[in-house]
C-alpha cells in the first residue's frame, strides 16, 4: 500500500538562475516601459503586444527543438520563466494554452507536418490555441462529451458544442476532444480523438460567457458541418482518451494553481507597511508560509517531469492546495484590512482584493473541481 | 551514507520502538534497551563531527533520522541530543555521550554565572531528567551541567514526555564553549519539532489508510465511502504540505542558508499538524479515541511538539515582520528562494 506522497526538495541549477536573471530583465524592462499592466490570474488575462514581445525575446516553446524556433531548454527552465511571468502578473493568456499544452501535444503526437505548420509561429507568439474539452452536460466527466465529427472525403465533419473554453475568442485554433465512434458504455474511453480546428473556418460560432465578474473570458463554441482536414487530425484516430489525461499533468502542476490570486498578498503587504502589527504580522507570515510551502511543492512536481516522470496524483494534489490557498489570501486579507474600513490606503490593493474575491470560486472548479482532485489523490494512495 | 543511516534507523524502531514501549516511557520507564541500540548505531550523535565525538555525519544526516523517529512516536530526547551536539560542536567543545538535553528553552528564562556557580531555573525542559548531560546556555557561554548537580522537579508534556522544572542554583559553571545566541536554539529547535512532526504525520497517515481499509461498516470497508476517500486525501494534502516543509527547511539549513524555510516549516508544519490529527482521529472513530489505539501516541506528540520552540503564531509574526520589512516588491523573492 502507497501511503505519502513525496516532494524530494528540487535545487535549480546555476543555467536557471541564469535564466531567472534573463526573464526578470525582460519583465522589469516592459513594465518600467509601460508594456503591461499587473494583474491577478494572470493567464486569464491577454495582451496580444505583449504576447509578441514575449515570443520575440524568445521566452515561448522554450523546451521544444530548435528547428521548430524552440532553444532546447529544460523544462525547469520554463518552470523559471512562468513563475517569474505570473509572479509579476504579466498577461499571458493569449499564448498560455499553445505554450503549455498544445505545442507539447504536437510534439508528442503531432505529425512533422504539423510540427512545421503550427510551432514556429507559437514560438514568436503570434499563434494562439485553446482547449475544447468541457461540453455542457460533460465538465468533470469527460468522457461523456458528445460533439461527434462523422468520416467524410478527406476529413471530418465537426457537430456539437464546447464550452467553458478560456480566450476562444482571441484563438486562431481549437484543439477539440470529440467522438469519432458512438459511445460505448462499456467502454466510456473509447472511440474518442483530438483534433486541431481553425475557429475562423465555416460552420465555427464562437459566442461570448460572461463571468459573474462581467468580464468575458470563456466561451461556447457551436459547430455545425465544420470541416477538419484528415491532416488536422492529432495522434491516432480513437486515442483521443489516452492523449487528453496525459496532457492533464502539465495543465494541473503549474505554478498558476498557486499564484492566481497572489498580487492580493502583495498589494497587501505594501498596504501593511513595514511596520505591521502582530495579527498583520501572523496573517501575512501565514499565507508566506503556505506559498513558499507550495512554491517548492510545484518545482517539485515539474522536477519529476524534467526527469520524465508522471507525477499525475502528485500534480493533483498541488492543485488542490494551491487552489484552496489561492482562495484563501482575499479571505484573510479583507479580515484583517478591510477597503471598507477606510484601511488599505490604495486604489491597486481595494482593486485586487476585489477581483481576487470575484475569481475565488472559479480557482477551485477549472481544471478539474476540488471534488475530482481529491478523488484522484485518493485512488494514489491507494483507497479506490 | 544517508540512505543506510535512514535504513539502520528504520529498523531499529520497527523492530523495538512498539505501543508497549511508548506506553512504559509514558508511565516513567526509561527506554534503555532503544537508546543503547541507536546509540551504538551511531544514530543519536549522527551530525556531530568524529573528533567530537559523533558519527561524522551531515547536519541532514541527523535531521533526517529525527524524521524517521517521529514515525515511530520515539519517546527519547533524540532531538535535544541532537540540538545539544550541534550546539557545543559548533562551539568547539567536545559532546558527552549518552541522552542530552538542552536548558533554557524559553526566551524569558535567564541561567546566569555567579562567581563559577551557576544562578536560575528553567521550565520545561524535554527528558532533563534522563539526561546525562544538560547543555546550558548562559551568557557566558556554554556550559555543560550534570543532572546530578541540580534540583530536578519533574513534569510532563500533554504526549507524557519529560518536561522538567531545573533548579540551577549552585551548580558549578565550567564553561566549555562560546555564546550561543537564544535564537540560535529556537531555530535548531522548532527545525527539530517540525520533522519530527512530519515524520509522526506520515505515521498517523499510513495508520489511517491502513485503518479506513480494514474497517468494515454498512457492508463496505470505510475507505469504499466517497466522503472518506475525500477527508483522507485532504490529509495526505496536510501531511505532504508538512513533510515537504520540513525536508526544505531541513536541506536550506544544511545548505547554511540563514532565509527563512525554517520559519516557514515550523508555522506550516504545526498547522497541518493539527489538521492531520484532527482528520486521522475522525477517520479512526471511537477507537481512535481509546488508551489501547496507538493513535494517541502520535496525535498527542503533535499537539505538544506544535507548541514548543515557538507555535505557529511566534513563527508566523517573525515570517510577516521579516516580509513587511523586505516590502511588498521582494515578497516573490523572499518566498521562492531555493
Amino acid at each position: 500500500m502507497s501511503t505519502a506522497l513525496t516532494y524530494p526538495p528540487r535545487t535549480l541549477a546555476p543555467e536557471q538562475d541564469a535564466m531567472r536573471a534573463e526573464i526578470r530583465a525582460f519583465l522589469e524592462k516592459d513594465y518600467a516601459a509601460g508594456g503591461f499592466s499587473r494583474g491577478q490570474e494572470a493567464m486569464a488575462r491577454y495582451d496580444i503586444e505583449f504576447s509578441r514581445r514575449f515570443g520575440a525575446a524568445g521566452f515561448i516553446g522554450v523546451t521544444w527543438p530548435k528547428k521548430y524556433g524552440g532553444r532546447e531548454l529544460t523544462f525547469l527552465d520554463r518552470y523559471v520563466i512562468i513563475e517569474e511571468v505570473l509572479a509579476a502578473g504579466a498577461p499571458c493568456g493569449a499564448h498560455w494554452v499553445a505554450d503549455r499544452q498544445s505545442g507539447p501535444l504536437l510534439l508528442k503526437y503531432g505529425t512533422e507536418e504539423q510540427r512545421e505548420r503550427f510551432l514556429p509561429p507559437i514560438v514568436r507568439g503570434e499563434s494562439y490555441f485553446c482547449i475544447g474539452m468541457s461540453e455542457p452536460d460533460s465538465g468533470s466527466d469527460l468522457a461523456s462529451v458528445r460533439c461527434s465529427a462523422t468520416k467524410v472525403d478527406g476529413g471530418w465533419l465537426l457537430n456539437g458544442t464546447k464550452l467553458w473554453t478560456s480566450l476562444a475568442h482571441v484563438c486562431h485554433y481549437m484543439i477539440a476532444l470529440v467522438r469519432t465512434s458512438p459511445l460505448d458504455p462499456q467502454h466510456r474511453h473509447a472511440g474518442m480523438s483530438q483534433m486541431i480546428v481553425d475557429l475562423n473556418s465555416p460552420g465555427v460560432e464562437v459566442r461570448p460567457v460572461y463571468n459573474l465578474a462581467g468580464e468575458h473570458h470563456f466561451n461556447q463554441e457551436v459547430f455545425t458541418d465544420c470541416f477538419v482536414p484528415d491532416e488536422n487530425v492529432v495522434g491516432e484516430v480513437g486515442n483521443g482518451w489516452e492523449q487528453v489525461m496525459s496532457e492533464l499533468a502539465y495543465e494541473r502542476s503549474g505554478p498558476e494553481r498557486i499564484l492566481s490570486t497572489f498580487q492580493t498578498l502583495v498589494e497587501l503587504v505594501r498596504s501593511v507597511g513595514d511596520n505591521p502589527t502582530e495579527t498583520e504580522a501572523r496573517a501575512i507570515g501565514r499565507l508566506t508560509a503556505h506559498l513558499a510551502t507550495l512554491r517548492g511543492m510545484a518545482l517539485s512536481v515539474a522536477g519529476m517531469l524534467a526527469d520524465g516522470k508522471m507525477p499525475i496524483t502528485e500534480a493533483a494534489l498541488v492543485k488542490d492546495l494551491g487552489t484552496n490557498y489561492c482562495k484563501e489570501v482575499p479571505e484573510v486579507a479583507r479580515l484583517i484590512c478591510s477597503p471598507e474600513d477606510g484601511a488599505g490606503g490604495n486604489s491597486t490593493y481595494e482593486s485586487m482584493l476585489k477581483t481576487a474575491t470575484l475569481i475565488a470560486p472559479s480557482l477551485t472548479i477549472q481544471g478539474g473541481t476540488r471534488e475530482i482532485l481529491r478523488g484522484m489523490i485518493a485512488r494514489g494512495l491507494g483507497l479506490r | 551514507m544517508r540512505t543506510l543511516i535512514l535504513d539502520t534507523a528504520d529498523r531499529i524502531f520497527r523492530d523495538i520502538c512498539d505501543q508497549v514501549l511508548i506506553d512504559k516511557a509514558e508511565k516513567g520507564e526509561w527506554p534503555a534497551g532503544l537508546w543503547q541500540t541507536l546509540e551504538e548505531s551511531g544514530l543519536t550523535q549522527a551530525s556531530v563531527p568524529e573528533e567530537r565525538g559523533g558519527a561524522g555525519g551531515t547536519l541532514g544526516d541527523g535531521l533526517y533520522f529525527l524524521k524517521t523517529s517521529g514515525r515511530y512516536a520515539a519517546p527519547l530526547p533524540l532531538a535535544e541530543t541532537l540540538i545539544a551536539g550541534v550546539l557545543l560542536a559548533q562551539a568547539g567543545a567536545d559532546v558527552p555521550a549518552g541522552p542530552l538535553t538542552v536548558a533554557p528553552v524559553r526566551a524569558n528564562e535567564t541561567i546566569a554565572v555567579v562567581g563559577g556557580k551557576l544562578s536560575g531555573t528553567a521550565t520545561r525542559i524535554p527528558f532533563a531528567r534522563n539526561a546525562s548531560a544538560i547543555v546550558v546556555l548562559t551568557s557566558e557561554g556554554l556550559v555543560v551541567v550534570d543532572p546530578a548537580q541540580v534540583t530536578i522537579e519533574p513534569g510532563k508534556s500533554m504526549a507524557g514526555e519529560p518536561r522538567d522544572t531545573v533548579i540551577f542554583d549552585g551548580a558549578p559553571a565550567t564553561v566549555v564553549g562560546g555564546a550561543v545566541a537564544f535564537e540560535a536554539l529556537m531555530r535548531l529547535g522548532a527545525l527539530a519539532r517540525s520533522v519530527q512532526m512530519a515524520g509522526a504525520m506520515e505515521g498517523i497517515l499510513a495508520m489511517s489508510l491502513q485503518y479506513v481499509q480494514d474497517r468494515v461498516q454498512f457492508g463496505r470497508t470505510l475507505s469504499k465511502f466517497q466522503a472518506v476517500q475525500q477527508s483522507m486525501a485532504a490529509m495526505a494534502g496536510q501531511v505532504a504540505a508538512a513533510s515537504a516543509a520540513a525536508d526544505a527547511a531541513i536541506e536550506s539549513t544544511e545548505a547554511g542558508d540563514n532565509g527563512i524555510n525554517i520559519a516557514v516549516a515550523k508555522a506550516r508544519v504545526g498547522e497541518a499538524a493539527g489538521v492531520a490529527a484532527e482528520l486521522a482521529h475522525q477517520a479512526h472513530g471511537a477507537i481512535g479515541f481509546t488508551h489501547e489505539y496507538a493513535l494517541h501516541q502520535f496525535t498527542r506528540r503533535m499537539w505538544a511538539w506544535r507548541d514548543e520552540f515557538g507555535g505557529e503564531p511566534y513563527w508566523q509574526a517573525e515570517l510577516g515582520r521579516q516580509v513587511a520589512k523586505a516590502g511588498a516588491d521582494r515578497l516573490w523573492v523572499l518566498a521562492s528562494q531555493t
